[in-house]
């Protein structure tokens, strides 16, 4: 067996065995948290070396079990995992990004918390999401796809309505019924395509539908493509998002936002280059794309609460993405596939400040909160970078991503692209005027100028948010800002900042990515082995 | 691959009924349409996996049916199953817990999304409000500032 074929199950292995046993290990906190911590050290190093390899030898197949193709024309029959250049730099990511977010919500968890506090089931279903995660980037058929999201699904079900509020339980409902018809709509479109090719197996289907007329072809797109969409929060399919994130504990609605949505992008890029290469729905993605990018941005502007609107750029920066993914050109895909990277590590570390900003001033509306510039210095670096690296500022990697996604725009020289190239300009300085709204009012102007800046929360919530309003003058001293919640903070800050100093190397990797993906042969010859 | 009437129309009433049920505010009828979704899907992938009465072990004749029945299609339904009664159950104790918090079991509105709103609406008023009025007992043939008010050029 090769280096290759022992270490890509174990980003799955490695967080389920650590559920496993860290729910072994609920009555003590400090053993969960240190399997937490070592399972996901160790899985930031496998998927390193996983990319290493993947870059090296380019697409690796395993056959789990060994259930590989047994005769000529005939696929795998057991479950096969596969790693490229894209889906070991999604793992990378993720990974790093999992390791930081349990870092922050342990830090968070020892300072803030209490015995009140669900700590026994928080880590375990937390690593339980990471296997989800790492499953659906792993998966080399469509079924094991499925259940990759529906073990972060589930997961995510119990992270979000974590402590049971009303709050939350509200929010739960709708995602939990909006994720179900996801599924649902995932699970119908597999129905059909196994109707159709008589496989699920990512290569072999991509293979089969060679043959299948285009129509057929198009529909079976657009019926993954509308799953895929609600998991990603494409324009029309993306009001459940900033209705439902926004009340999750700070970690927990950081790590959403990093990841959930992009796994649907990282299905979006598989269906459309691998299984649809010619699926005929580029223009259709291209004006969801724009209006993912606008709608989402515009509902930004209005909101007051610096989670929801953190939601809304969320969504609306996944238009870039989609517009990358549907130009279908090499520098498109390598603009998506960096600026999903980008995005991962940047909207994640902007929730994890959001979290730092709700300790410490007692509050995330813009109602409730200002002179934070003057109270923490500290708090404002640490705001303002992440917070300029998605407004998209030149030195930062959002700039960098936004470029290429600019120039691919140009290169396809279409009246369609050419809108697109104009609305994500657009949707760039509003982003920029939406992060400039946020510093002025909570970081620049005093706090006796806020509208409610007389009240706050009383205690600094960890997991659980049942702290009651009270006056801001009569709060308790917080203290300083915890180690363990500004180290990680600080640590994504340092990851999305050294996107920009390797630019240079980490884009010539994207574009390789980007030409891997965009050539199925590489990746239908690894699987199929012919 | 022959498909079969019968089946095809069970799967469209059970989808159609399942989005009316889910498009209520109604939890247990969301859970409802849900299941029924799901029940429909899972029919829908039996369909696929070929005709009935095929042997279930290769090589074995049933009714004088010789092709394997695709074993595959079954695995799948019963992962779906598996995965939709452990939502279903997930659904029931946060309806239960909606009912011991609010005493009904509805979808409420998102609180911070009405308060958004809100805001507009007021904000709206308040432009209403720092519009100048004009004085029409001022208001005379001599130019003066009200005449630069939109809808009051030249005002006589």
């Amino acid at each position: 067996m090769t280096l290759a074929a022992v270490l890509t199950p174990l980003p799955v292995l490695i967080p389920t065995l650590g559920a496993a046993t860290s729910l072994f290990a609920g009555r003590k906190p400090r053993l969960q948290r240190l399997i937490a911590l070592g399972s996901l050290s160790v899985v930031v190093v496998v998927c390193a070396v996983l990319l290493y390899l993947a870059d090296r030898d380019g697409t690796l197949a395993l056959q789990v079990g060994g259930w590989g193709p047994t005769e000529a024309g005939l696929g795998p029959l057991g479950i096969t995992l596969v790693v490229d250049r894209l889906s070991a730099l999604m793992l990378l990511v993720s990974s790093i990004v999992l390791l930081a977010v349990v870092f922050y919500a342990i830090g968070q968890g020892i300072r803030d918390g209490d015995e009140r506090q669900p700590v026994s089931i928080f880590l375990p279903t937390y690593l339980v999401l990471s296997a989800g995660v790492c499953t659906a980037f792993l998966a080399g058929d469509l079924f094991n796809l499925f259940v990759g999201f529906e073990v972060l699904l589930a997961a995510s079900f119990v992270l979000l309505t974590i402590g049971a509020s009303k709050d939350r339980v509200r929010a739960g409902i709708s995602y939990v019924m909006v994720s179900m018809v996801s599924s649902l709509v995932f699970l119908f479109g597999i129905a059909l395509v196994y109707a159709t090719t008589g496989t699920l197996n990512m290569a072999e289907v991509a293979v089969r539908l060679e043959d299948v007329s285009s129509g057929t072809r198009s529909a079976l797109f657009a019926v993954l493509l509308v799953a895929f969409g609600i998991k990603a929060a494409v324009f029309p399919l993306s009001a459940w998002l900033p209705d439902s994130y926004p009340t999750a504990p700070a970690p927990v609605t950081a790590v959403f936002a990093g990841l959930l949505t992009k796994v649907g992008v990282y299905a979006i890029i598989r269906a459309h280059s691998l299984l649809f290469p010619d699926g005929g729905l580029d223009p259709l993605l291209l004006v969801a794309a724009l209006l993912t990018m606008l709608v989402g941005i515009l509902g930004a502007i209005a909101q007051s609460d610096i989670k929801r609107l953190l939601s809304f750029t969320l969504v609306s920066h996944i238009g870039y993405m989609v517009f990358g993914i549907a130009l279908s050109s090499e520098l498109g895909m390598a603009g998506a596939i960096y600026y999903v990277a980008h995005h991962i590590v940047v909207q994640t570390t902007l929730f994890l400040v959001v979290g730092l900003i709700e300790r410490q001033a007692g509050a995330s509306t813009l109602q409730r909160l200002g002179g934070l510039a003057a109270a923490s210095p500290i708090l404002a670096f640490v705001f303002v970078v992440p917070a300029l690296n998605l407004g998209g500022i030149p030195p930062f990697s959002g700039f960098i991503g936004k470029v290429a996604l600019l120039e691919a725009g140009a290169q396809n020289g279409s009246t369609l692209a050419w809108v697109l190239v104009g609305g994500g300009v657009v949707t760039s300085l509003l982003t920029l005027y939406v992060i400039v709204r946020v510093w002025t009012k909570a970081f620049w102007r005093s706090r006796e100028d806020a509208p409610e800046g007389h009240l706050s929360a009383a205690a600094p919530a960890a997991l659980l948010d049942d702290s009651e309003d009270v006056e801001f003058l009569d709060r308790d001293d917080v203290g300083r800002m915890p180690v363990g919640m500004l180290l990680p903070t600080g640590a994504l800050i340092a990851v999305g900042l050294s996107m920009t100093l390797l630019a240079g190397p980490f884009f010539s990797y994207s574009e390789r990515a980007a030409e891997e993906v965009l050539d199925p042969g590489q990746y239908i010859s690894a699987v199929l082995g012919r | 691959m022959t498909s079969h009437l019968v089946p095809l129309i069970m799967i469209g009433g059970l989808t159609s009924t399942g989005v009316y049920l889910l498009l209520e505010r109604n939890l247990t009828r969301m859970l409802l349409g849900l299941l029924l979704i799901s029940n429909a899907i899972n029919l829908l992938i039996l369909t696929m996996g070929g005709s009935s009465g095929n042997p279930p072990i290769r090589g074995r004749t049933s009714d004088g049916q010789t092709n394997t029945a695709d074993p595959l299609a079954q695995g799948m339904i019963l992962t779906a199953i598996v995965i939709t009664m452990g939502v279903a159950a997930f659904v029931l104790a946060m309806t239960y817990r909606t009912y011991r918090l609010t005493t009904e079991e509805e979808v409420g509105d998102d609180p911070e999304d009405a308060k958004v709103s809100e805001i507009a609406a007021k904000d709206a008023v308040a432009i209403e409000a720092d519009r100048p009025q004009p004085d029409r007992a001022r208001d005379t043939d001599e130019p003066d500032e009200l005449d630069a008010l939109p809808g009051h050029e030249g005002s006589r």
